[in-house]
């Protein structure tokens, strides 16, 4: 699966802080291109802070962030998304009026170049663009098998099929790093089972380069080729999931110390 | 039909004279990326001859067998036509299968080459392979997520017709040389039967027995090249393979591959096909589907809807028993067709059929007056694997609500001396595959015992009553047919699956599936909350929804029928888990496995006829991948007699 060559992501010494509390701590953390990356730890030890860093939406006060050998620590989401960063969030965020289809379209709006008045009377390159747009929406309605419910609208299919169709729109974006909040939250085995083998897909087949938050340590174990272990804003962790699954701190952070 | 003469006596020859008379004539379609693509007879011809270049190039020899695994795609059914042409037999197996019941029909039919849809087809055949060494090769259509994988024999399609092309530039005359060497009588086909009981057993059809029977029911129905048929029912299953290829290649019509097995309503609908075949549980899904189309539409409009449909019904009843019909009801029913009938026709995607048939099981009468008094010439058709499909069918003009219809031109009936009802026609199969004690059990003398207790009337038409061994009487002797009493049950949009118990006992009880869809929606209107399949089942207001059911059964079996009004249902269940071919309980093909149900079960049975109102129970589940787990739960039982 590691077929890239060197690290799309660097995250070097980054803090952040919320009032009083340090949600972040000098956390530094590389991921190679092409490796699917879990990010794991007890509730509240920084998973989605971190993820939100990454994404542009927190900016740490301190420490940076390389990705893809650029410094790009104090960028904004829609310029990382620009960059060729998406995500999935952890409470799903749809469209819920719109149909499957229209969510994953807005997933290539970064890819959209038009003026308003050829948009509107859907003429010339205007046209000849959405139908690119559409071919390759197709592909990944395709490739994730949701062609049942494209014309569907979003807020009324059950919550594993949404997120389903939030790693779709995230997918449209042609990403080369996908963040993935807790892809596999409240879905039954069955679901699960389907999620994981479409995020290994993506990976094989697309060589995105992944990043996910996740509390299934079964899943965790199986999918990914590097865990990053937080607890308390510290990382205290950070290697295969076997080394990772043997180490103490590890260990202790998720099943406590005895204090004998 | 003639004028193509008696040459033309396999499927490749077949094939190869529609590329030159039909050339441009679209042959196949397939949604595939959102966009129905088409590909002509020209089409269907050239990719085949390429498929089957490239396994010739592999030292593919006549008589080898090629198993076929996947959903209806164009490239699956030229393989099977890739494999006749060079003399071989294609196995279409059905692609929901377990790793064990494919290990089984692979060995069995001892094939050597494999063509499969998809990733989720190819893992499981290289399972297979390990316990099959015969076979050799794997050829792949989908090439997703196939990158990562090494394992010798393993090829994709595009991969094997490249292979083609360069076998055949040194040998230019070697795919029509053998297209030639093929006879009527050469096996075309092995269909392995999922069988209610037993292993699978494979019927070996000729060409003969196919092209034949496909050309009578052609002829009587007058299909032609500008039909439009959907194939969506398992590649495996003989109905398919007559209609989506043997009347098709014989006719020369366009089928239509779905997207996807989720998709198939939507892509009826897109298509409008104008002959189509599907089994009750097809009918019954579009059925529910319009039952809760109406139950949400606002109250003027379902009460029209109820209106026209309850008297377009009454009228199609008269109708099919020979009564006179009433002349209000006839001077309505051009209004009915105009605002309820034709809309509801054009929804369902059923708007242009000309021919319809339901087979595989008996349709309950009910369901199939419904999709008569739509408009749609829905009729019977009566027919076995063994018989190349077709036995009987209802003529147009001539359809009755109780009978299967006429003997299909070429097809003699006769009625055993108990009941049994007997069989003779071209289509008659040349024996089951390895397994000559099945086929003495089968054919004697040319006769196909059928298994199925019935008789023909004084009009001619066959009358089927039940299966001949699962027809029962009640402890007090009281006549009682399963199948009649659960098709009427089902008829019942929140009714999935009814199994009734009876035979040797003081009353009948019935084991019930509630239809997920149906029941959770009416539960979402009404305000009830549920968690899962089992929650929701043994709510105690589904539990007053479906006796109502079953009260509606009763009633209707008291007014309707003289030999079986003894047979009322007593008490019911539902059962927490619905039943599934994963778990053995029914056949892939949806039939009831009743033996098996009985024995897992027992103990629910016991407590029909015991005096409890609640017993805990324990049920395996087998997951897709043979994994199993448990589901525990407490059924209630109910005493429809009691209340």
């Amino acid at each position: 699966m590691t077929t890239g060559t060197g690290s799309l992501l660097e995250v070097d010494g980054i803090s952040v802080r919320f009032g009083a509390l340090l949600a972040l701590n000098r956390v530094s953390l590389t991921i190679p291109r092409g490796e699917i990356a879990a990010i794991i730890g007890p509730n509240g030890a920084g998973k989605t802070t971190l993820l939100n860093c990454i994404s542009g939406f927190y900016h740490p006060y301190e420490g940076t962030i390389r990705f893809a050998g650029r410094d790009r620590t104090h960028l904004r989401p829609p310029e990382v998304a620009t960059l060729g960063i998406a995500r999935t969030f952890q409470n799903v965020a749809l469209f819920r009026g719109m149909s499957v289809l229209d969510n994953i379209m807005t997933g290539r709006v970064l890819k959209m170049r038009g003026s308003f008045l050829l948009d509107a009377l859907w003429w010339g390159p205007a046209r000849r663009q959405e139908l690119e747009h559409r071919a390759f929406v197709e592909r990944i309605i395709d490739f994730l098998e949701i062609q049942a419910i494209r014309k569907t609208s979003a807020g009324r299919l059950p919550y594993g099929l949404q997120k389903r169709v939030e790693l779709a729109r995230a997918l449209a974006a042609e990403p080369q790093l996908l963040l993935l909040d807790e892809p596999m939250a409240g879905m039954n085995v069955e679901e699960k089972e389907d999620m994981c083998r479409f995020i290994l897909d993506v990976n094989s087949e697309f060589g995105t380069t992944i990043a996910l938050i996740e509390h299934d340590m079964g899943v965790v174990m199986d999918i990914s080729d590097h865990v990053v272990v937080l607890d308390y804003g510290h990382k205290i962790a950070d290697g295969t999931p076997e080394q990772v699954r043997k180490d103490e701190a590890v260990l202790n952070a998720y099943l406590g110390v005895a204090h004998d | 039909m003639n004028s193509v003469g008696l040459a033309l006596d396999t499927f490749p020859k077949l094939v190869r004279a529609n590329a030159e008379r039909l050339a441009r004539h679209v042959a196949i379609r397939e949604k595939d990326l959102g966009i129905w693509q088409s590909y002509s007879w020209r089409d269907y011809f050239e990719r085949s001859r390429r498929i089957a270049l490239g396994l010739a190039s592999l030292g593919f020899a006549r008589g080898d067998k090629t198993a076929v695994v996947g959903d209806n795609r164009p490239e699956l059914y030229w393989a099977v036509l890739a494999t006749q042409a060079l003399g071989g037999v294609p196995v279409p197996l059905y692609q929901d299968s377990s790793e064990k019941e494919l290990t089984y029909v692979v060995d069995h039919a001892e094939a050597r080459f494999a063509v499969a849809e998809d990733q989720e087809q190819v893992d499981k055949l290289l399972h297979v392979r390990t316990q099959c060494p015969r076979l050799e090769l794997i050829v792949y259509d989908d090439a997703r997520g196939m990158r990562a994988y090494s394992e010798p024999g393993l090829l994709s399609l595009a991969e094997l017709e490249e292979r083609g092309e360069k076998f055949a530039l040194g040998q230019p005359t070697y795919l029509d040389d053998e297209v030639a060497r093929g006879r009527g009588e050469d096996t075309a086909v092995i269909c392995y039967t999922s069988g209610t009981t037993g292993t699978p057993k494979g019927a070996m059809l000729s060409y003969r027995n196919l092209i034949e029977m496909a050309r009578i029911a052609t002829e009587r129905e007058g299909l032609g090249p500008d039909d439009e048929a959907l194939a969506y029912l398992p590649m495996a299953w003989v109905g398919d393979h007559m209609l989506s290829y043997a009347q098709a290649i014989v006719a020369g019509f366009a089928i239509n591959c779905p997207e996807s097995a989720a998709t198939v309503l939507s892509d009826l609908k897109e298509i409008g096909p104008t002959y189509f075949f599907a089994p009750p549980r097809i009918w019954e899904n579009l059925l529910t589907n319009v039952m809760i189309r109406i139950e949400d539409a606002a109250w003027p409009k379902r009460r029209l809807t109820h209106v026209f449909l309850r008297l377009a019904q009454d009228l199609e009843r008269r109708r099919l028993n020979g009564q006179p019909v009433p002349r209000l009801p006839r001077l309505l029913a051009p209004l009915g067709e105009l605002l309820v009938y034709g809309p509801l026709r054009d929804n369902l995607g059923l708007r242009r059929i000309r021919i319809a048939y339901t087979a595989g099981e008996a349709l309950g009468p009910d369901i199939f007056v419904f999709f008569r008094a739509l408009g749609i010439n829905v009729k019977q058709l009566y027919g076995m694997t063994e018989a190349s499909v077709f036995v009987a069918v209802q003529k147009d003009g001539d359809v009755r609500l109780d009978t299967v219809g006429t003997p299909m031109p070429g097809v003699e009936i006769k009625i055993s001396g108990d009941g049994e009802v007997l069989f003779r026609s071209p289509g008659v199969f040349q024996g089951y595959f390895k397994n000559p004690e099945a086929t003495r059990q089968t054919v004697e003398d040319g006769w196909i015992h059928s298994g199925d207790a019935g008789f023909l009337d004084h009009a001619g038409h066959l009358k089927i009553i039940d299966r001949a061994k699962d027809l029962g009487r009640l402890a007090d002797g009281t006549m009682f047919a399963p199948k009649y009493l659960e098709n009427k049950l089902k008829f019942s949009p929140y009714v999935k699956e009814a199994v009734t118990l009876g035979p040797g006992r003081p009353y009948v009880t019935v084991l019930i599936n509630i239809d997920l869809g149906a029941v959770g929606n009416w539960a979402e209107r009404r305000g009830i909350a549920y968690t899962s399949y089992t929650d929701l089942s043994q709510k105690p207001e589904v539990y007053e929804l479906i006796e109502q059911e079953v009260v509606r059964v009763n009633r209707s079996l008291a007014e309707e029928d003289e030999v079986l009004r003894g047979a009322q249902i007593r008490k019911f269940l539902i059962l927490h888990k619905e039943l599934d071919p994963d778990d053995e309980e029914i056949t892939r093909t949806r039939k009831v496995r009743r033996g098996y149900i009985a024995q897992k079960y027992a103990t629910l049975i016991e407590a029909l006829y015991g005096d409890r109102d609640r017993v805990a129970m324990e049920a395996q589940v087998t997951y897709e991948d043979g994994r199993t787990g448990t589901i525990r739960a407490e059924v209630a039982i109910r005493d429809v007699a009691a209340r």
